[in-house]
């Protein structure tokens, strides 16, 4: 796999660290249920997934990648926080 | 059964003697009824076991195993066949204990050879801190009433001289034994089991994909397949790496990412690797199978995927570790690698339990640890289904824990997240 990241361009897939499914962080103030589902729970599809990577061997940004899970192709590759993604103020 | 249906040694010597025109197939290819007391969804080693002892033990005989492909053709064919019971926590402890016992009579009870060897295991550590983890967990081993023991330095030079001693960054100090673990014939289990059923009358359906959980006022009342719908008063999950889907029908979402784990064969060679060996670095393992090859792997690729195929990075990894730790196998020319499907959960321990779905049953959340708990997999779910309460060995793989927070069995101890374990 390679991904191509918006600042450095196609890289290795050794470049990158895996951190999960891309979901919204739920407020401080949400529901055992609602962070219940944001940790722990996963639509964990067999087809296209947004998930976060971090370009910890280059230029360290955090990227939403869209990857098929079934057959490992990169449908798309966007910064985090333009992909409204980014840690707010007050945020865990 | 008859006896003509029963395989021993004499028959093999009569059929060898006749042309072997005698066998027949070993289990029916039966079309799927209208409706059924139990049907489980899966025909990988937990459901087939799961039929068996729902059968053997709890009496039911009108059941059927609905699976998408072939029997046998998941998980259960494509692992590195190890079987073990060296636990720490509570929980996996008395489980794994429970299947190692059912492993060492499964081959006469279901009368079929599965080639269970018990050369046993050897998980080696290379510094003080996994030297006395290492004796922690032996003791809770033995504590649980199974066998384990502490071989040092010279002592398991003796046993295995080819390791790689003095490695700089990890030397070996010694390792644990547990002399009753060992390996099995993976396809053989999933075929003794489905033989098992079929002689008590489980209908073993083929070529049969789930597609939808009928589900009625908070009950389940049946499934929609690709042969047609068929009713069910219970209804039992044990889709492995595809649970997910399968849950999803019956609008669940689980707390599992299914993840790739790949395995690696050499070319057969002669007898050289008597044990099944794991070392603390690298979550490295290595046997070699009776057809002679030598079998490792290592970790997950950690990335969420369904392609049964992993990526480079993680085999040339893979290839340097064991290099490091058994420099001989770099003789030897891979064979073949494959990836399975592990229905990977947030604490790396499995799930048997109850749904919300009144007679809907989960079997899931193996990780990369199925095989072994195969049998009792199998009996424990049988359990639940048949009487609606878990079975003594299984009474904390609950689907709540992860939500309560209460119950977390992490045996690695790195925090009941995913992506960690």
């Amino acid at each position: 796999m390679r991904i191509t990241c918006p600042l450095c361009g196609a890289r290795d897939r050794r470049e990158f660290t895996y951190k999960g499914a891309a979901l919204p962080v739920p407020a401080l103030e949400a529901g055992v249920a609602e962070w219940d589902a944001h940790v722990h729970l996963r639509d964990n599809p067999a087809g296209p997934l947004e998930e976060l990577w971090q370009h910890d061997m280059g230029c360290g940004a955090w990227l939403k990648v869209t990857r098929n899970t079934a057959t490992h192709e990169m449908l798309g590759v966007a910064l985090a926080q333009d992909a409204g993604l980014a840690i707010k103020e007050g945020q865990p | 059964m008859g006896i003509s249906d029963r395989f021993s040694g004499w028959r093999v010597l009569k059929e060898g003697l006749t042309g072997n025109k005698g066998w027949t197939p070993h289990w029916r290819d039966p079309e799927p009824k209208r409706d059924y007391d139990v049907v489980i969804v899966g025909g990988g080693g937990h459901g087939l076991a799961t039929a068996y002892y729902l059968a053997k033990e709890h009496g039911l005989r009108n059941i059927a195993v609905l699976e998408k492909g072939y029997l046998g053709g998941g998980n259960v064919g494509r692992n590195t066949t190890i079987v073990r019971a060296n636990y720490y926590l509570p929980g996996n402890s008395e489980f794994y204990s429970h299947s190692l016992k059912l492993w060492e009579g499964m081959e006469q009870d279901l009368n079929y050879n599965a080639m269970m060897s018990q050369r046993g295991i050897l998980n080696v550590f290379h510094n003080d801190g996994q030297r006395d983890a290492a004796v922690r967990r032996a003791n809770s081993i033995i504590n649980q009433g199974d066998d384990a023991e502490i071989l040092y330095r010279d002592q398991l030079k003796t046993l295995v001289p080819f390791l790689n001693y003095d490695n700089n960054r990890f030397p070996i100090m010694g390792a644990l034994l547990q002399r009753r673990a060992g390996t099995a014939r993976h396809d053989a289990v999933a075929w003794g089991f489905a033989r098992g059923a079929d002689q008590f009358g489980v209908d073993l359906i083929q070529n049969c994909e789930v597609t939808g959980i009928d589900v009625e006022g908070g009950k389940v009342v049946g499934v929609q397949t690709a042969r047609g719908p068929i009713r069910a008063k219970k209804v039992a999950l044990a889709a492995a790496g595809r649970s997910s889907q399968v849950a999803a029908m019956a609008g669940l979402t689980l707390p599992i990412e299914s993840h790739v784990l790949q395995a690696f064969v050499t070319e057969g060679l002669k007898p050289v690797i008597d044990h099944v060996i794991t070392f603390a670095e690298g979550h490295l393992y290595i046997s070699q199978s009776d057809k002679g090859g030598l079998v490792f792997g290592s970790y997950l690729d950690f990335y969420s995927s369904y392609a049964a195929r992993g990526n480079l990075p993680m085999q040339e990894y893979t290839m340097e570790a064991i290099a490091a730790m058994v420099p001989a196998v770099t003789k030897a020319r891979l064979l073949r690698s494959w990836g399975g499907i592990m229905d990977m959960t947030p604490d790396g321990s499995p799930i048997i339990d109850h749904t919300p779905i009144e007679g809907l049953y989960l079997n899931a959340g193996w990780c990369y640890g199925g095989f072994k708990a195969t049998p009792a997999s199998g009996d424990c779910f049988a359990h639940l289904i048949a009487t609606d309460r878990p079975h003594a060995a299984a009474t904390r793989f609950k689907l709540d824990r992860f939500r309560s927070g209460y119950g977390l069995m992490d045996e690695e101890g790195t925090g009941a997240q995913h992506n960690l374990h």
